[in-house]
């Protein structure tokens, strides 16, 4: 192990939604170029964590702290987490009708680069990126000309919100559940798009209630989260583990 | 509202403070009438335009009709008693003969006034090519481009000037579209009217430029009451737009204006209107009453009027901008996006009256309310006993921001002619946490968030604009809904 610090250290996070907590204390450490996977059964916070690390407002940390690139994450606004390099894939993304995706995804992509001190993007080379990564996504060149999510298939939302964290390159991936609801294909589409980003420099950690995302992206990490704790963590072999076992055995071993 | 999203809403509340940014005054002299009006007032109106008798009798007619009529109160707005005693019903900048004759007559400080406007008179610095007409409180100041548009054929001047050089057109068709006896504040326009753009497009010539009148109230305590008469003749077509403005004060100001579009066969007329008056502040002191009477008629066959209003001004605002299709297979458009903030108070929409067969109109209103504002929209659509196989299509969407607002929806149907078919389509929705949120989480700021979902949520209205007012009322929209989140 070097001694770098971790790209994100999460220690004792406790928080609540609308009074009632939900994360008791949980501790995670991501260091750059890893991918972790959190996995856990309904309800044990794992939605909660990515809502919390993203800023979505109505998530209350109530005790503990995270760092990110050694800053403090939380002292920031969401705004500024997406052009710090954090990026949420939703799992449930939302219609914004009449807002053009190319659009957005510009608008999404200059906010980054000027926070970097970036010029704006080149049109010509925005459009050639994004053709290149939609090509990766097997989207639909109709795509570029319609509103962000409007009128998409469950499908197509989870691959949309891949193609945006291709185009905008975020040092942090959290994606929600990003494989549910998605048939084989769009499973292994979305995956090919997910591996196409991985590097050194690059950290990513996986909410996902099944084992099933993890065949094709590969962990290297794997943490239980049951009640709002990280209960057990583990190689890839955990959640093969988990697969064969349940949930009930690793909620058993933490009740 | 959870405490985060509370503070999110203050936050981007705190973020703005840019207001109305078209409230200044400019120190000019003026030619003002005292406030009061009878039959002399409106005689001596007319004796300043220099008119031909059967104006005044007109007028005249058009006062006394007004006199025994009341002030409507039907509308969903409150409404301060107006004295309408009190209000001048003239005022013009004072030059020295009746009015510039040409842009090296206009006052300097007027130009400077349409110059922070964003209106520049000057030929040179033309806007895409784009005719203006311009009228400051009571008179129209500076018709550009008059010389290419005359090589066209066009006629595009001042109200007041028309009546001098096209009598027999102002004769034929002025109140044959909104009669003197149609509503009062169209009454009252029609005794007082000072002036005003007027448009002819001979037979079969498409105008080879958009054409454009930009209204200011400066005077204090003066109403201001134009009067618009557009003519398209067969296959002619014109596209006019309307931007307005008023300085900041705190006592309310009358415009009354009326609109009359005339369309001959095969013609088509698009009207444009961006409005920007002064919309009170923000405890709702002040502001423009916004009483507008604005009405086309497809008079001839496969003839067509699109309206494309953005109204983001005013304290009130009372427009239907309607059409009445009388030609067979004509076509009548509204398309609309009013905005209420602060305590502005808009009731607004169009009726469409189907006389011919076959024709066909379509309405897309979207209705935005922050703060204390209501917004209605109140349309009429009627198919006479005449047209048969007619068609509407109506579609009514309101947005809200915060919990103060409100948005009323009043359709009237009436369907005379068992063939026709009419159709409507409502929504009223929330600023979604969830949409600010997904923009945000992908580094967008808030004040771009917001104006990216609201301007997505009129796109089927800005994109019948022309190309270069698209912008600007974007812009405009972002500037009127500030603070406004919830």
């Amino acid at each position: 192990m070097s001694s770098e610090p971790a790209l994100l250290e999460i220690e004792g996070l406790q928080a609540s939604v609308d009074g009632k907590q939900i994360l008791n204390g949980l501790s995670l450490s991501v260091r750059r170029g890893e991918v972790h996977a959190i996995m856990g059964p309904n309800g044990s916070g794992k939605s909660t964590l990515a809502s919390v690390l993203a800023g979505r407002p109505g998530y209350e940390v109530t005790a503990g702290s995270v760092r990110y690139e050694g800053r403090d994450l939380l002292a920031l606004a969401p705004e500024e987490r997406a052009r710090a390099g954090l990026f949420l894939g939703f799992q449930y993304p939302v219609e914004i009708p009449g807002v053009n995706n190319v659009y957005l995804l510009k608008a999404a992509l200059n906010a980054a680069r000027k926070a970097r001190g970036l010029p704006e993007v080149d049109a010509f080379e925005f459009l050639t990126l994004v053709r290149e990564k939609m090509k990766l996504m097997r989207m639909e060149d109709s795509f570029l000309s319609r509103g962000v999510n409007e009128g998409f298939s469950g499908g197509e939302k989870k691959r949309n919100e891949i193609l945006q964290m291709l185009v905008l390159e975020p040092t942090l991936a959290i994606l929600d559940e990003t494989d549910s609801g998605l048939d084989i294909d769009a499973l292994k589409v979305v995956a090919g798009g997910v591996n196409s980003l991985r590097s050194k420099e690059r950290s990513l950690v996986l909410v996902t209630h099944y084992q099933r995302l993890l065949e094709y992206i590969e962990p290297d990490r794997v943490h239980v989260l049951v009640r709002g704790r990280i209960v057990r963590s583990g190689d890839k072999s955990l959640a093969l583990e988990l697969e064969r076992r349940g949930y009930d055995w690793v909620a058993g071993e933490a009740a | 509202m959870s405490e985060s999203a509370k503070q999110t809403n203050s936050e981007l509340q705190a973020l703005l403070g840019r207001g109305y940014q078209h409230g200044f005054v400019t120190e000019i002299d003026s030619d003002t009438v005292p406030p009061g009006l009878d039959e002399d007032v409106v005689r001596l109106i007319s004796r300043k335009k220099g008119e031909p008798q059967f104006l005044t009798d007109w007028r005249l007619k058009a006062l006394r009709h007004w006199f025994s009529m009341a002030e409507p109160h039907w509308a969903h707005l409150k409404v301060a008693p107006i004295d309408y005693q009190a209000i001048s019903y003239y005022s013009a900048p004072k030059t020295k003969k009746d009015g510039p004759k040409s842009l090296a007559d206009v006052d300097p400080k007027l130009l400077e006034t349409y110059d922070k406007l964003g209106v520049p008179l000057h030929e040179r610095a033309r806007l895409a090519g784009v005719a203006v007409d311009a009228v400051f409180d009571s008179v129209s100041v500076a018709t550009t481009f008059k010389e290419r548009l005359a090589a066209a054929g066009v006629v595009f001047c001042p109200f007041s000037e028309a009546v001098r050089t096209h009598p027999q057109l102002i004769e034929q068709y002025l109140g044959s579209v909104v009669p003197y006896t149609d509503n009062y504040f169209a009454t009252l326009n029609s005794a007082v009217f000072s002036d005003g753009s007027f448009v002819y497009v001979p037979k079969g010539v498409r105008c080879p430029m958009e054409l454009s009148t930009y209204f200011r109230i400066n005077a204090l305590n003066t109403g201001q009451f134009e009067r618009t008469l557009i003519i398209a003749d067969v296959g002619s077509h014109v596209s006019y737009l309307e931007g307005c403005s008023a300085p900041a004060r705190d006592e309310n100001q009358l415009h009354a204006a009326v609109v009359e579009l005339i369309a001959l066969d095969n013609a088509y007329i698009k009207y444009s209107t961006v409005q920007n008056w002064f919309p009170g502040d923000a405890e709702g002191k002040g502001g423009i009453y916004n009483f507008v009477t604005k009405r086309g008629e497809c008079r001839g066959r496969a003839a067509h009027i699109s309206w494309t209003q953005v109204e983001t001004g005013s304290a009130i605002t009372w427009k239907y901008p309607s059409c009445v299709l009388r030609g067979e297979g004509s076509i009548g458009e509204f398309y609309s996006v009013a905005t209420v903030n602060n305590y502005q108070q808009a009731d607004t929409g169009t009726k469409m009256i189907h006389i011919g067969a076959d024709t066909r109109s379509t309405i897309v209103s979207k209705g935005i309310s922050a703060g204390h504002g209501q917004n209605t929209y109140r349309g009429l659509v009627k198919m006479l006993p005449s047209a048969h196989g007619a068609r509407n299509f109506t579609q009514c969407d309101s947005l809200l921001m915060g919990g103060k607002c409100g948005a009323h929806t009043f359709p009237y149907v009436e369907v005379k002619n068992p063939s026709a078919t009419v159709e409507h389509e409502a929504s009223t929705s929330k600023i979604s946490e969830e949409q600010l949120f997904y923009l945000l989480a992908r580094g967008i700021a808030q004040e771009d968030a917001v104006n990216m979902i609201v301007s997505g949520f009129c796109k089927s209205v800005f994109k019948e604009l022309p190309m270069e007012f698209a912008v600007e009322a974007q812009n405009l929209l972002a500037v009127s809904l500030e603070g406004a989140v919830g």
